[in-house]
This record gives C-alpha cells, structure tokens and sequence, in this order.
C-alpha cells in the first residue's frame, strides 16, 4: 500500500509522520493576511483562500526550513476564510504549486516542456541529479538540501532551458552552469536570478537589436 | 519594411531602462489619461473598434466589440468587474512577462482606460504563481500609481473611481481559460464554466466582468494617444497592430520583440533571432503561435505571413504568438509527445473526453516516439482526437489534440518509419494494444 493510502486510512493522521501539532500563523505572516484580505470583498474573502496557502507555505519554509502546506495549516486557512476544511484541501490540491508533503530546503524545479526540451532541459535534469544527489523527479536529497521536480511551461521560453529554485528562475542553461548553480546553493551562495550567460533579459544575445532610438516623450513633444 | 522604434509600444520590452513611475511616465506613459477619459465610454470603445485591435491571448475575438458587450449602466447594484489574464502558461509564450516586469505602467493605465469603458469599479490581474518576482515588481508599480493619485479615488485627476488589484494564481494552465480563472478568483479549483452566460453578464462574484489579456489592456493608451488609423496601419486588413512575438528553439538567438503584424515569419526570425540554428534550409517545421497551434512544416514556413487569417489558411493559428522552431535534428515525434504530456498534465479533469482522453493521447503518443505501435494506429490516434475535439466544455482539449493533429496531417511518414524501424529491431509482430 502507498504511504499516500496508508495516510488516508489512518484516523489520527494529524500524528502520520511529518504532520506537526499545531500551527498558527506568526507576526509576519499575520501582516501579509491583512494586506490580503482588504483586495475582496469582505463576502468573498475566499477568494483570498490561495494567498493564504502562500502564506502558510512561506512560513513553514522560513520556521522550518521546508516549505510545504501542513493539513492543520490549511484548517486554519479555512477557520481565517469561513471556508470548510475541504474546499481548502481540494484548492491546495489541484493547484501545483502547494506542496502537500515536506520538501528539501531549495526546491529544484526543472521546466520539461517542449520550448525548453528544444535547447535541453534533458541535460539541466541530469546536471540536478549528479550535483544534488538526486534519483529523479520527486526526490529530495538524503542532506534535505534539495528536492527535485518537473515542472510544465514557466514561461520564459526565449531564455530556455529554465531552472526554477524556489521563486527564482535560472535562465540560459546547460549542464556545467547548472551544476555551478547546484554547488553555490550547498556553499549557501545564492546567485543572481535571470539569464545565466549574461544576456540582457528576453533580448537577443550580444544586445538588443530593437529600441536602440527610442525618443523620450520630452523629445518627441508629446505622444 | 520593419517596424521602427518609434512605433514600438513596449519601448522598454527588454528592461534596459527602470520599470518605475518616473521612467514610464518619460517613455510617455499616463501622459494626458485624464484626457483620454474625458472623452467618454463610447469614444474610448470606438476607436479600439477602430484601431482593429484583436485579443492578444490567442483567440483574437476582436476587443472593442468585447468591451461593448458590457453593461452601460448597473442598475440591480453588482459592480462591473475588469479581470486582466496574466496567467500566461501557452507552452512558447512569455510575452506578458516583459510587459509585468519592464513595462508593468502600460498595463496599469490600460487597465484604468479599459475600466472607463466597460464602467468596471475594480481589477484583478490574475499572474501565474510561476511569476513571483514579476508580481512583486507589479505591485511595486500600482503602489507607486496609487501614491501619485492615478488609481483610487479621482483615478489620475478623470473623476473616476477606480481600484486595481494583483491576485496570483498557483501553478494551473487552466487557469488563462476565462471562466476557470474568475473560478480560481473566487477561491476554488480552475474548473471552467459553462457559457453562456457570458462573464459580460455572470462573471467574477456574479457580476459583470471581461477578462482580457495583458498585452490586449496594455497597448490601448497607446492607441488611443496616436490614434486608431495609427494602429490600424500596421499590418494586413482585420490582422492590424503591432505584436509581442516570442521566438525560440533553434534558432541563433532566440528573443522576444515587437514586430509589425503580417510579418513574413522567415523575415521574423532571420531578422531579430539570428535565423534558424545550421540555417533555413536546416529547418523542419515551426510551431507558429503557442503549443495550441498545429506546426507548419518548412515550405509552408518559406513564405508564410505572421497574422490569424493566413495562418489559419494553413489550418494553424496565431495565438500567442510563441515561435517555436525546430531544426532538422529534432525528435518531432517526441516534441509533440512532450505536449501531449502537458495537456494530460494540465486537464482540469472535469470533462470525460479530456480527462481520458488527454492520457490516452499522451500514451499512445509515447509509444508513436518508439515506433512500438502498428500503422493503423495511427488512423486510430487520428480517429479519438476527432472525438475528443469539441466535446468539452473549454478549449484545453481542442488545443490538446491540435499538435497530434498537426503531426499526422504534415508527418506521417515519419511516425510510419518510426513503425517500420522499431519493427526491423522487433522481429515479432506487435500487437495493438490502444493505451492500456
């Protein structure tokens, strides 16, 4: 039987494995669901019911070095929304981006789609699993450093292959620049995010080749 | 011809210079708005009419007719929404990434203008969760529009109240779909809706709402200040305006930019990403507008024209404009498998034949990548997009099989000796076995 089932069938699945106690939302984390919850409408405020699984997320990264969504979290998501536990439960779960397990401290995020396989993500995967130790997609390292997954289209596909780490993308790779990566995080370096070969964003390589003249709106006397 | 600098929109497209308020407001951005406005709902309306200007999210459902479609007046009381589409997930598209994080006071004055028209109170930009560091920079932006008084109360000194929000979404393809994105809004899954009605008439909390992309909002100022016929001169007849085109895959260097509408996309790609990798005659086909779109292989590509009209004379699409080349020593079968996977990765999972069928597809696509398949399989694999194309409530699906379809109109042979080789390497004779 799967750990996944194995957890479904248990009725104390707050004690399974890395469920913790409790959990309540701390200062900094309080501040953000203010700012929040005054962009709807106070009837709708479950609109704001992905922001705070954020929130819980980011707080779970920066109290405990894993940033993932606990179930006692994501009740307390509800009780702050008047939500039902499982509208929480099936928002956190169809969207991809909350982790409903514990995750290694940096989350390696190698975009696999057809824009990126093109200019070889193939050899960003590889480079992910030598340098970090890795078995594959869904791995995290035995240090807790990193956990590996296979993401769809980021959308920065002019500056392909893409690495996301956590929030950051790592753009214009190859294997060495990604393994060079790998290795700053484990010295705790954390590299500049963007285009890894220095281009000057979603230009053309060597310079833009557009918007060279562009008269300033004081020059050109008005629009 | 090319486009001239003086004719880009998005003058600061690559972020050479800062995003802020003070440099916008120098590359001419909220430079008489409160003007604009005056001149009311229906002027605004009629030169975006005008202008031609079509939605830039793939559909190309032309925008000023759109807008019209929204209530003149409220008066049962439910407030008038503008919902901005920065969901921008189209596999080959990262154009309204640019505007976002280099150009993000184009969008904000657009947004303004666009809720001018449409008598909308309030605006979601909805940015794919993807996007952390781009929603940042855009709520840096529409905090500094609120401290200097262009959005709020008395939006930039027109008399119009008006407030702007960013709500980030979580990492759902689904999501740019309208109805599933003002689902996602309102706090549950991107599951889309049925339509009618129309989000003009029932959208975000019930209300009224239009949803339009972020390159759709951001260009009107612009067309406003210099005029529809300026805009409408760009391009072939009902294909008008500039356009953000993403080109990428093997070509020298792959880039975004902002071309003339009707482009030839042989000049688009040698003039602005260095031309395909090993040179044209090094190319295999092209995926012109986004994964949705069906590839067009090279004679098609020699002299075809980046617009929606003569792209869909080739059975393909304009979309979002995404370029994706490829040369000849790419696995073809194995890219459009790799979409497949998207699309079963990305089904909502509410419609049977998309939820099934999206699986079934990326299976027996996978095995089409190893030849391990029968000829007639590919008749079948044919057969099941058919009944999977129109079926469901949104258009993910359609957009699933479009690629397999593209494939098999413009390379079955190559899917059949992909067959025939695994069969030399095979001595005995494979069974069909669908997609178990």
């Amino acid at each position: 039987m799967t750990e996944a089932a194995v957890d479904h069938l248990d009725p104390n699945w707050r004690n399974s494995r890395a469920e913790p106690e409790s959990f309540a939302f701390d200062a900094e984390s309080e501040a953000q669901i203010t700012k929040i919850l005054a962009r709807y409408p106070e009837a709708k405020k479950a609109s704001a019911v992905i922001p705070l699984l954020y929130v819980a997320q980011k707080q779970m990264g920066r109290q405990t070095g894993s940033a993932w969504v606990p179930r006692i979290a994501m009740e307390k998501v509800g009780e702050r929304l008047d939500m039902a536990p499982i509208r929480v439960f099936e928002v956190a779960s169809f969207y991809f981006m909350f982790n409903t397990k514990p995750i290694g401290r940096f989350h390696l995020q190698v975009c696999g789609t057809t824009p990126c396989m093109l200019r070889g993500s193939d050899d960003v995967l590889r480079a992910c699993k030598d340098a970090g130790h890795l078995k594959g997609y869904g791995d995290t390292s035995e240090d807790g450093l990193f956990t590996l997954t296979e993401v769809e289209c980021l959308g920065a596909c002019v500056n392909a292959p893409i690495l996301q780490v956590d929030d950051d993308y790592y753009e214009d790779l190859d294997y060495d620049r990604t393994v060079q990566l790998i290795e700053a995080l484990k010295r705790g370096e954390r590299p500049a995010p963007g285009s890894t070969i220095g281009r000057q964003t979603s230009a053309p390589e060597g310079g833009p080749l557009t918007l060279l003249d562009v008269p300033m709106l004081e020059e050109r006397g008005g629009n | 011809m090319a486009l001239q600098d003086k004719d880009r929109i998005f003058t600061n497209l690559y972020g050479v210079q800062h995003w802020g308020l003070q440099a916008a407001q120098k590359r001419g951005n909220w430079d008489g708005t409160a003007g604009l406005i005056a001149k009311g709902r229906d002027w605004i309306i009629e030169e975006v009419k005008q202008s031609g200007l079509r939605g830039r999210g793939g559909a190309g459902f032309p925008t000023g007719l759109k807008w019209s479609f929204m209530p003149k007046s409220n008066p049962d009381g439910r407030p008038s929404y503008l919902v901005v589409n920065s969901d921008e997930s189209e596999p080959g598209t990262c154009k309204d990434r640019d505007i976002l994080r280099h150009d993000p006071h184009t969008l904000i004055e657009g947004c303004l203008i666009a809720a001018v028209a449409m008598n909308a109170s309030a605006g979601y930009i909805y940015v794919r969760g993807e996007y952390y560091n781009e929603h940042l920079i855009l709520q840096a932006a529409i905090d500094e529009a609120y401290a200097a008084g262009l959005l709020g109360k008395n939006a930039a000194g027109s008399g119009y109240d008006f407030d702007l929000y960013v709500h980030r979404g979580a990492g759902a393809y689904i999501c740019g779909e309208e109805t599933a994105l003002i689902e996602s809004l309102e706090g549950k899954k991107g599951m889309p809706r049925l339509k009618p009605p129309f989000p003009a008439a029932v959208g975000l909390y019930g209300c009224p709402t239009t949803v339009n992309n972020v390159e759709t909002i951001a260009v009107v100022p612009t067309i406003l200040r210099r005029g529809a016929g300026w805009f409408a001169g760009f391009g072939r007849p009902k294909n008008a305006g500039t356009k953000i085109f993403c080109i990428q895959g093997h070509v020298n260097k792959p880039c975004n930019v902002e071309e003339e509408m009707s482009i030839p996309l042989r000049e688009l790609i040698e003039r602005h990403a260095g031309g395909v990798r090993g040179g044209w005659d090094n190319l295999l086909c092209v995926i012109p507008g986004g994964s949705s779109t069906p590839l067009l292989p090279k004679h098609i590509c020699d002299d075809v024209l980046m617009d929606f009209d003569a792209l869909r004379e080739h059975k393909s699409g304009l979309g979002t404009a995404g370029v994706i080349v490829m040369d000849k020593s790419t696995d073809l079968i194995r890219a459009i498998a790799r979409l497949s996977k998207f699309y079963k990765h990305e089904s909502c999972g509410q419609c049977t034949p998309c939820r099934e069928g999206m699986g079934w597809v990326s299976r027996m696509m996978d095995r089409m990548v190893e030849g391990r398949a029968e000829i007639d399989e590919i008749d079948v694999l044919e057969d099941v997009t058919r009944r999977i194309e129109g079926h469901t409530i949104c258009a993910l699906a359609d957009g699933g099989v479009w690629p397999v379809q593209g494939l098999i109109r413009h390379f079955r042979p190559m899917m059949e000796e992909r067959i025939a080789e695994y069969k030399r390497n095979h001595a005995a004779r494979v069974f069909p076995m669908a997609a178990e």
